[in-house]
């Protein structure tokens, strides 16, 4: 049995979960970051999650990547964890050269964008898919050129990304995301360094992507984002999942009194 | 394209003389004097390098491009480049694990740093030199199998040989910590980003981490770069024929010292020089992605004469 096929079973993962939460739990020292978060991202759908600063939505974020590693629980990506091996009932810590492997199938856009500024935008967005997968340079170009085109930047490639506004940096940053076609993208409070004019261009080219089928989890502090795009809105506090459901259902009528507060400071 | 007429908003006049007016500078007096003082000296320096008979410049001029100083140039010149070729490698290597997640890397790399920048050059110059004394020869052996090769310590470690390997490895102290600032400089979103693309450990280091800290690596580089040129004439200690050597050994007969040592530090100035002028090509090559408008002579002049301004473009 694969691991895969291993995990599924023994989770009872749902064939259509693109991210599977199960009890996650993150510590740093003695400080409990994330205590025991359950969610199932299904595939094709947008989980938008709010919640105060410092309730865990980033770490959770760098946890389905592995960019931290769990204290407890299981995630699995695609039925599969990202840095583990199951076999026989044991979890076996992979390979560099296979978590970079599983890693990039997962795409991630941060707030402070985080484009390699020694890099022009069209090396930004060749980089990995030719070191990582071996892609050749002609071909990762003319897919970069239609990625750019995409995110309506076809005129910056031979750019710098300090030379680019804030959005248009965010753009490129999640054209270079899509450049690993990944199986599912997460944003990390994509759009909180922008200038407000700058907010709406890039969540059109988020809207357009869930509108292409794009799995995505997404933190934001953008409520009308997550209620016109979400399929799930997930409100977090101090390190568990307050409450869930369909975006405007929860936005209308909070069932939790923490939710309703925060989302009366918010709105 | 609409012209549109001024409007008057401030409810004056329109035509005030306001071009005609003349600015007086300020009177700064204090610089005059000072550039008065600055003159008086550079005259009275000039004259006694001119006139005393001890600075024989026609000596000098002959000495200049004398074979033997030349061969002791090229001889300058062979080590810096050897040494610092070395020096940037170890260097390098031992910054890496300086910043690794190993703490057993972390301690031997600090130790490194440690010891080789506090012990000073040429007692390590000298040290090498006389490796031989504590170990007569140097051989690799393995239990059972023998010894596979064996050789006279005395007759490897030549002066030359010394001096490339302690130079190397104490200047190699100085760059990892050079090379380590550089790492750390670089913002760590830049690491997690490339993780998050899938990149390997090493390649995040070679293709994003360290051509973006070349930037800051760059100048102090080139500043330890000249002063190892300078640094290598400690090896007269261990009798290597460089520069300052061959000018030692020629006045030492002919009692010429000052105009030897006149073409010893025209040489090394004029060395420098040209160094300067490489750095400066350098950072503009690493600060391409963040390049200013800025006059080029500008900065040629402001990096020859020293000024670090500009050097570490933020
Ligand atoms: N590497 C770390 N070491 C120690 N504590 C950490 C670390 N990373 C995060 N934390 C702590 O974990 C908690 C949750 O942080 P996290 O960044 O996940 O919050 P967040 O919900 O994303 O907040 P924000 O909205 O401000 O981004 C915070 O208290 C933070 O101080
Ligand atoms: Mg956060």
């Amino acid at each position: 049995m694969t691991s895969q096929a291993e995990s599924r079973a023994r989770f009872g993962v749902p064939a259509d979960a693109m991210v599977f939460a199960r009890s996650v739990r993150k510590s740093y020292g003695s400080l409990d970051v994330l205590k025991g978060i359950d969610l199932i991202v299904p595939k094709g759908s947008v989980a938008c999650i709010i919640g105060p600063s410092g309730s865990g939505k980033s770490t959770f974020l760098r946890c389905i990547n592995h960019l931290e590693q769990l204290t407890g629980g299981v995630l699995l990506v695609d039925g599969e964890f990202v840095g583990y091996d199951l076999r026989d009932g044991k979890l076996y810590e992979v390979k560099d050269s296979l978590l970079c492997k599983r890693r990039a199938d997962i795409g991630m856009v941060f707030q402070s964008f985080n484009l390699f500024s020694h890099m022009t935008v069209m090396e930004n967005l060749i980089e990995a898919p030719t070191r990582v997968r071996g892609m050749s340079v002609a071909e990762a170009k003319a897919s970069a050129e239609v990625l750019l085109a995409r995110v309506g930047l076809s005129d910056k490639a031979g750019r710098y990304p300090r030379e680019l506004s804030g959005g248009q940096q965010q753009r490129v940053a999640i054209a270079r995301a899509l450049a690993m076609n990944p199986k599912v993208l997460l944003f990390d409070e994509p759009t909180s360094a922008l200038d407000p004019e700058l907010v709406g261009e890039v969540l059109q080219v988020m809207r357009d992507l869930a509108e292409s089928g794009m799995t995505m989890v997404v933190v934001t502090h953008e409520i009308g984002f997550a209620r016109e795009v979400g399929d799930d809105l997930i409100f977090m506090d101090e390190g568990v999942i307050v409450e869930r459901g369909e975006p405007r259902e929860v936005i209308a009528n909070p069932q939790s009194a923490r939710t309703r507060e925060f989302l009366s400071r918010v709105l | 394209m609409s012209l549109v007429e001024p409007k008057n908003t401030t409810g004056l006049p329109l035509d005030l003389p306001v071009e005609e007016l003349v600015v007086v500078p300020r009177r700064r007096y204090g610089i005059w004097i000072g550039i008065a003082i600055a003159m008086l000296f550079a005259f009275f320096i000039g004259k006694a390098f001119a006139t005393n008979p001890a600075f024989d410049w026609g000596t000098a001029a002959n000495y200049l491009f004398h074979p033997s100083i030349m061969r002791g140039l090229g001889k300058t010149l062979l080590l810096t480049v050897v040494i610092m070729a070395a020096a940037i490698v170890i260097g390098t290597i031992i910054a890496i694990m300086r910043v690794s997640p190993s703490a057993v890397l972390q301690t031997f790399a600090s130790a490194y740093v440690w010891f080789f920048r506090g012990v000073p050059a040429l007692i390590q110059l000298i040290f090498w030199f006389n490796l031989s004394l504590l170990f007569r020869t140097a051989s690799l052996s393995i239990p059972g199998v023998g010894t596979i090769f064996s050789v006279n310590t005395n007759d490897f470690m030549t002066p030359f040989v010394s001096a490339v390997v302690a130079l190397s490895l104490c200047e190699a102290g100085y760059l990892a910590e050079i090379i380590r600032a550089g790492i750390k400089s670089v913002p760590h979103g830049q690491f997690e980003a490339a993780s998050g693309l899938g990149m390997s450990y090493r390649q995040i280091l070679r293709r994003i981490i360290l051509p973006q800290a070349m930037r800051f690596i760059v100048p102090p580089t080139g500043n330890e770069a000249i002063s190892l040129l300078k640094m290598t004439s400690l090896v007269t200690f261990i009798a290597v024929d460089d520069l300052f050597y061959t000018a030692q050994s020629i006045y030492a007969r002919t009692f010429e010292t000052i105009p030897l040592l006149i073409v010893v530090a025209f040489w090394y100035l004029f060395v420098v020089t040209v160094m300067s002028i490489g750095q400066h090509f350098l950072e503009r090559y690493y600060g391409r992605s963040d390049r200013r408008q800025e006059n080029p002579l500008i900065r040629l002049l402001q990096s020859l004469l020293g000024s670090r301004k500009g050097s570490v473009q933020s």
